[in-house]
């Protein structure tokens, strides 16, 4: 999957806190069109940080003291909560389409136009077309889908997943997932996701980064990483995925 | 073995929303009862009409051979303790653990005065926590250590039946393992009942002897562990099962699955 140009490319990021504290400490990885790239650890790791140094969006306080990020691409990220995400007080298609309006630079009847291809694109029911609903009145899963909408709506070579199921149920968590699978088949956009679970990361990415501490502690191929983890911290994420047995009979598919 | 809980069928409806649709269910003694169920199907509204925070609308509730009632007394309340999801919103921020600890062995007379000092101490050793803990606030805690001293309250009233209401969800996967033990090794020292209520089904399979599906408010299937995970009854629990994301197959060897059943 990889490719010779890659569309990003990050070159010893350290980002530190005001008070001098390091938070991320010499990250480097690129990423190929088209290649999903995961991103694992766990909390106060560094990985949103480093996904939000992607995009330029570091919060207050936060200053980037080295590296270089290469980015042949727009890139757009898909966050966590996405009824935090998203404005509470906005009708969802209305939210949708000023994104459009603003970063695609059409009219505004045309930005709605497009808004409903997406939402549609994205399975999300056609009653909005009639009758826009606000984030409080759809389930966490359709906010999610809403949110991934915007995200496709700036049109990004990018696009940066920051644990975008952690906050759904093991269905939906399905639903979404198969959706931006097949979106990124479809659009071929390159991905940065960022997990903790380990076996979503293993399922959707080709390449695993492993960190810890604001650090990478290690990196590789997906399986070649699981099989034989080399550090302890990695092997430690791995003992943590709870196994399941088997279904008799096989599992459900769709 | 008796059954410490009784549910019969058991109705709740906020407004016009039925959150609970005739719900009986039987919690035998000693055991670990797993609920699961998407978001909005009904568990913590049963975990709280059991605990008492909620008036069932039909429906009655039996504990051993008590029927508890809208009102109850001290003594049936002290026998129900539950474990919320976050410890940050559940333990008061400005009382240190000694105050944390102590309110409630002090409320239900479980030890005399001058001996609260020393339970606090054997209650904190209990869930692995130091005894120097005890003078300070729980911001100075992780996440893992703060639903400890949350598991530390809940056990200091000698509680018969546990109910925990997704204790591991806002804790990280390797905390999350640590948690899960804890509670594997206090139910069997304590011989404690617990309802473990938790949307992940890896959890479920590490902590229950039975589980239970809801949907919609409505319980959908009750079975033994290992009978759920390998011949659920139900559509709707295969269907559950096959959603959870799997390491992938080519990493049998490296001994993290479990042999086939």
């Amino acid at each position: 999957m990889m490719s010779t140009h890659p569309v990003l490319e990050i070159e010893a990021l350290s980002l530190a806190a005001k008070s001098n504290e390091a938070l991320v400490h010499n990250v480097s990885f690129s990423l190929g069109k088209g290649e999903t790239l995961g991103l694992v650890g766990e909390s106060g790791s560094g990985k949103s940080l480093t996904l939000r140094a992607i995009l330029g969006l570091l919060p207050r306080g936060v200053t980037q003291t080295g590296g270089v990020i290469k980015s042949g691409a727009r890139s757009a990220m898909v966050f966590q909560d996405p009824r935090g995400a998203l404005d509470p007080l906005c009708p969802v298609v209305k939210q949708l389409a000023e994104v459009v309006y603003y970063r695609q630079q059409v009219s505004r009847k045309a930005s709605r136009m497009i808004a409903l291809e997406l939402l549609e694109r994205l399975g999300l029911p056609d009653s909005l077309q009639r009758s826009d609903r606000y984030p409080s009145q759809l389930s966490g899963g359709q906010c999610q889908r809403i949110v991934i909408a915007m995200a496709l709506a700036c049109k990004p070579g990018i696009l940066l997943c920051d644990e975008p199921t952690t906050a759904l149920d093991v269905t939906v968590q399905r639903q979404i997932i198969e959706t931006i699978t097949s979106l990124q088949q479809e659009l071929g956009f390159a991905m940065v996701f960022v997990t903790h679970n380990l076996a979503i990361a293993a399922n959707l990415c080709s390449r695993l980064y492993v960190m810890k501490a604001g650090e990478i502690v290690e990196h590789g191929d997906t399986l070649d990483l699981l099989q034989h983890p080399s550090d302890p911290y990695t092997q430690m994420l791995i003992d943590s995925v709870l196994p399941l047995p088997e279904l008799e009979g096989g599992r459900m598919n769709g | 073995m008796g059954s410490t809980l009784q549910v019969q069928n058991l109705t709740v409806r906020y407004g016009g929303f039925t959150a609970l649709d005739n719900i009986s269910l039987n919690l035998e003694e000693h055991t670990t009862l797993g609920l699961v169920g998407e978001s909005g199907s009904g568990k913590s509204t049963l975990a709280r009409v059991i605990a008492g925070l909620i008036a069932p609308d039909e429906g009655k509730i039996l504990l051993g051979s008590q029927e508890l009632l809208k009102k109850r007394s001290r003594e049936q309340h002290k026998k129900i303790q539950m474990i919320f999801q976050n410890p940050d919103a559940s333990l008061n921020p400005k009382h240190s653990i000694r105050q944390i600890l102590a309110e409630a062995l002090l409320f239900h007379k479980i030890v005399p005065r001058q001996q609260v000092e020393q339970r606090c101490k054997e209650l904190l050793a209990r869930v692995h926590l130091e005894a120097k803990a005890l003078d300070r606030f729980p911001h100075e805690f992780s996440g893992g250590q703060r639903q400890r001293i949350a598991i530390a309250r809940a056990l200091s009233v000698e509680p018969s039946l546990l109910i925990a209401d997704e204790p591991t969800s806002a804790l990280d996967v390797s905390v999350q393992l640590s948690v899960l033990e804890l509670f594997k090794t206090l139910t069997t020292e304590l011989n404690l009942t617990m309802l473990f209520i938790s949307h992940d089904l890896g959890v479920i399979h590490a902590i229950s002897d039975t589980v239970a599906v809801m949907r919609q408010g409505k319980l959908v299937e009750k079975s033994a562990k290992d009978q759920f995970f390998t011949r659920p009854e139900h559509d709707y629990s295969r269907e559950l099962l096959s959603a959870v994301p799997k390491m992938p197959n080519t990493t049998t060897a490296g001994g993290y699955y479990e042999p086939r059943t």
